[in-house]
């Protein structure tokens, strides 16, 4: 069958292998089509899309817009900041009233974990979770897990050793990626300072480590996550400075290992103090071939869904 | 009604045969000419075709590609179950080529759309050929009919009609079969 399980992609945590598993073969196809003179496909020429980000966002925002034009869908798009949300709509009021519009898909970020999930109960319409506050961000992890099976080629994740390090608590890219990883086979290790990893994280099958080295000496696959200074809302360490000494990805720690290892980060970047430039830009970095994925794991996941859309 | 072979094995080596004369008749040495199978079952003719020509032409110099056309059908989210892509095999350029297109059957017309569109986008071609095994006659929905057929047959809607290939089902065979609706 060439069809999803589930109506909305709200999280990995919804979705089955088989799921999985066809979305990077559909994927496959346009990444394929993203290589030809005319970059574009018809199929969804009847459908409107609408881009709601009620929390700021560059790549992701711009890499769904592309994913949609490519498929040649319609998009609206709506930024928070300039809304009337500031006048106090509520979230359910909002979205309706862009569906009056005949809207058929939403692509939503908010800064509130489960808005996605809230937003599927009251409305018809189908959602695609571009990150809800710290709870899921599933395209990104699809577009990571697809970027190692490109990378190391590979058939099968079972075994493949996966580090993501920095700050776990804040990251919903870190939850996405465990749940994708854990169904995919893989093995995950957390790594960060006790403050940043959430207590009982073991309980969905991982391995917590506070050494940097020893996590980059076990994996196959560094996640380098970003610290998310703007959902800090205390002190979790005393200074940038020290959390770049204990706990940054530099050239030299790479070097320093008896393997080749893959660096990947979501994105964006803070330079110098979760990596360090000369890592960041190393061949052994495949940040930009990250974002290049991004594009078609969201092309192949919006035109999945499209089928789902009410029929004309 | 009982299954029937409308081409068996010795009938289909010989309409391949007299196909790919048919090509070697309008394209002589294959200059600026490229053959092209639609996916997925267009390219197990194409493969026969290739490989026939080459025997036939032995050093014949022919681009050969496939072309998946999933994401051009008209009837995406119609469909009760929705068809899985496959991959396009294009490394060279259509541009100002007479292109053969190849596909088994030749039903409604549709799938042969959404080719000639997918193909557009590679490129501008001279010209646009079709060759088909089997044409169901008096069953298109759309004005399109092949340069190079097989064999044409009469058939009903409620009919299906199967190419079967010695690689993937054991024997060269093309059937028709009558949709039971109770299953």
């Amino acid at each position: 069958m060439a069809a999803l399980s589930v109506n909305h992609l709200l999280g990995i945590q919804y979705l089955t292998n088989e799921d999985i598993e066809l979305i990077f073969k559909t994927a496959d196809q346009f990444k394929d089509v993203l290589n030809r003179p005319i970059k574009k496909v018809p199929s969804l020429r009847d459908i409107t899309i609408a881009n709601l980000f009620f929390e700021n966002s560059t790549r992701t925002r711009i890499s769904f817009e592309l994913a949609e034009k490519r498929l040649s869908a319609d998009i609206v798009n709506f930024s928070a900041s300039t809304s009337s949300t500031k006048k106090g709509e509520t979230l359910i009021d909002t979205v309706n009233n862009i569906l009056a519009m005949k809207v058929d898909m939403v692509v939503m970020r908010h800064a509130s974990p489960g808005a996605c999930v809230f937003l599927s109960k009251h409305i018809d319409a189908q959602i695609v979770n571009a990150g809800d506050g710290t709870h899921e961000h599933p395209t990104q992890a699809l577009l990571d897990a697809y970027s190692m099976r490109e990378k190391l080629k590979l058939t099968d994740f079972k075994g493949l050793r996966v580090a993501i390090l920095g700050d776990i608590t804040h990251s919903r890219v870190a939850l996405s990626n465990i749940f994708c990883l854990k169904k995919l086979g893989a093995e995950v290790l957390l790594c960060g300072p006790p403050t940043l990893i959430p207590k009982h994280i073991e309980a969905l099958g991982v391995r917590v480590t506070h050494n940097v080295k020893e996590a980059l000496n076990w994996c196959d696959v560094a996640n380098v996550l970003r610290i998310q200074l703007e959902r800090q809302d205390i002190k979790y360490f005393p200074s940038l400075r020290e959390y770049s000494l204990y706990y940054g990805v530099n050239k030299e720690l790479l070097d320093n290992l008896n393997k080749k290892i893959t660096i990947m980060h979501p994105g964006p970047i803070n330079r110098g103090v979760e990596l360090s430039s000369d890592a960041a830009d190393s061949d052994q970095s495949i940040i930009l071939q990250q974002v290049e994925n991004g594009v078609a794991i969201r092309m192949a996941v919006l035109y999945l869904l499209a089928e789902k859309a009410k029929r004309v | 009604m009982q299954p029937r072979v409308i081409l068996d094995t010795p009938q289909f080596a010989l309409t391949i045969d007299r196909l790919c004369y048919q090509l070697i008749e309008n394209h002589n040495d294959f200059t600026d000419a490229v053959l092209i199978g639609v996916q997925p079952r267009g390219t197990f003719l194409s493969n026969r075709i290739y490989q026939r020509l080459q025997q036939l032409q032995p050093g014949l110099k022919l681009d050969y590609g496939k072309l998946d056309i999933t994401f051009y059908r008209d009837d995406f989210r119609r469909r009760e179950t929705p068809l899985a892509a496959s991959e396009t095999e294009l490394d060279f350029s259509i541009e100002g080529k007479k292109v053969v297109l190849v596909d088994d059957v030749l039903y409604t017309g549709r799938t042969i759309r959404a080719a000639m569109d997918a193909l557009l986008d590679f490129g501008r071609p001279q010209r646009v050929e079709l060759l088909t095994l089997i044409d169901r006659r008096f069953t298109r929905h759309l004005p399109i009919e092949a340069n190079y057929v097989g064999k044409k047959i009469d058939s009903i809607a409620s009919e299906i009609v199967r190419v079967e290939w010695h690689d993937q089902d054991g024997a060269d065979k093309v059937w028709i079969l009558t949709v039971n609706k109770d299953n």
